[in-house]
């Protein structure tokens, strides 16, 4: 069991579960601009995640573990990494030989965190008291409305939109990094690397957009 | 060339350094970096002040001992040189130069601008070498075919000088660029797959035992290593190592 105390080994488990987050924005992301392309559409599906026992049963507590164990883990490296280096530069110019992104995915990492505290409490806390502690009656076309309610206030809509920023930020990095870590490198990495840092940009734009469109779409 | 000088003095490994200010003076552009550091330590000797001490041997980029921070950066701000094929004409006339020790918890300092590199020998040691029974009966090398994409990735990978500049630039003081290194000129080798399993299971261990960080991929050692070692070489180490572990 050597390899689980393992730099490597911890490399291998921060980019195999951020790249389950990855995958897991995507389907996010598709959920939620159907709500700008199509009300009825958001309700539907937002009501199927929120009913079917596989979703709810099995792979929203993956989820619940992935986050956590990816953010747990990365404060395990980050301190780890810190302690590697118990007496710091007085000169340390990082930024001559490598990115911000890359050199504080803690500080994109913290903010994305501090920002599903906010998104919990928006929208999954209020949606286990609307089923299990208030039993209210199925209803499939509340989604929108609350969704669209939430969205209302300019300083909210400004928070998520500086997390997305974050987010891009953390995914440029991240994500490319993943394959680096996994050992993938071969005649596929260099297209594979332009894909990574295209969802990097595009997904947390359809974010803002989102955000944005809900949020001015309700004014007018 | 005028210059002000901010270097690292620390009497012996138990004693807090500080950074001293000297100001210099007379400083050719065609001059090396530790040629004007000797410059420097002439005049300190001089004076009857103690030298600066700093690690150099071949001051022609092969044998990897000078190692200094040189304002931010490990062997200074020009790209793919060591410190002692460093010019000063890098520097302009009046500029202030900050001169540190490599920093990392695995690498502490011994005197002044000197760290104790030993931790990659004994990286080294764990696994970097091949087992061949020089006894008489050894074979020659060239009788074994190496495709040659191969052969040139493992000679890229051998010049590898271990000076720690990989370490000193990390923001983890990860040495994963070196460890990558000395394993990736075997694994790539008919010569070296024999024992290619052992070999990256062994060096990992030793090189996580001796304190280094890990590797969170900014690539800062591939720009600054003196020798230009790539980071693919790390991605190779963890498959071999990925492969070796589910191996057993």
């Amino acid at each position: 069991m050597a390899i689980l105390n393992s730099s490597i080994a911890r490399k291998v488990a921060m980019a195999l579960s951020g790249l389950f987050l990855v995958f897991f924005l995507a389907q996010h992301f598709t959920i939620n601009i159907t709500s700008v392309i199509d009300p009825d559409t958001f309700n539907s599906w937002s009501h199927f995640m929120g009913h079917n026992i596989l979703v709810q049963g099995i792979l929203q507590p993956i989820l619940i573990l992935g986050v956590v164990f990816h953010f747990i883990m990365g404060i395990i490296l980050e301190v780890r990494n810190n302690n590697a280096r118990q007496i710091s530069y007085k000169s340390f110019k990082g930024n001559k030989n490598s990115t911000w992104a890359s050199r504080n995915m803690i500080i994109s990492g913290a903010v994305i965190l501090a920002f599903l505290g906010l998104h919990f409490y928006d929208f999954w806390f209020p949606e286990i008291v609307h089923k299990y502690i208030e039993s209210n009656p199925l209803d499939a076309t509340r989604y929108y409305p609350e969704l669209l309610h939430k969205f209302e206030s300019p300083v909210r809509t400004g928070l998520y939109c500086l997390a997305f920023v974050l987010l891009a930020l953390h995914l440029w990095h991240g994500f490319s990094s993943s394959f680096q870590s996994m050992g993938w490198n071969n005649k596929y990495s260099k297209g594979l690397r332009g894909f990574t840092k295209f969802y990097a940009i595009f997904i947390p734009l359809g974010f803002i957009f989102i955000a944005l469109y809900l949020h001015f779409n309700q004014i007018h | 060339m005028k210059l002000t000088l901010k270097i690292w003095r620390q009497k012996n490994a138990t004693t807090k350094g500080e950074l001293k200010t000297y100001p210099i003076d007379g400083i050719e552009g065609d001059m090396s970096f530790l040629e004007m550091l000797d410059v420097l330590n002439e005049g300190l000797i001089n004076k009857g002040e103690e030298p600066v001490v700093f690690d150099h041997d071949c001051r022609e980029g092969i044998c990897g001992s000078c190692s200094l921070q040189i304002n931010g950066e490990p062997h200074g701000p020009d790209r793919l040189v060591t410190t002692c094929q460093l010019h000063m004409r890098m520097f302009n006339d009046g500029d202030t130069i900050v001169i540190e020790p490599f920093r990392a918890k695995a690498f502490p300092v011994i005197k002044d601008l000197v760290v104790d590199r030993s931790a990659f020998d004994r990286i080294q040691q764990a696994g970097g070498f091949i087992s061949v029974n020089t006894s008489g009966n050894t074979i020659d090398a060239n009788t074994i075919p190496v495709n040659k994409d191969d052969a040139d990735e493992s000679f890229n990978a051998a010049t590898c000088i271990g000076c720690g500049a990989c370490v000193a630039a990390c923001k983890n003081a990860s040495a994963m660029l070196f460890t990558s290194a000395k394993v990736s000129q075997f694994a790539l080798l008919p010569q070296g797959r024999i024992e290619a399993t052992e070999r990256v299971l062994n060096m990992v261990a030793q090189m996580d035992k001796e304190g280094f960080g890990n590797c969170t991929n900014t690539g800062a050692c591939e720009i600054e290593c003196p020798k230009g070692i790539s980071l693919e070489n790390i991605a190779r180490m963890n498959r071999e190592y990925l492969s070796a572990s589910l191996k057993g």
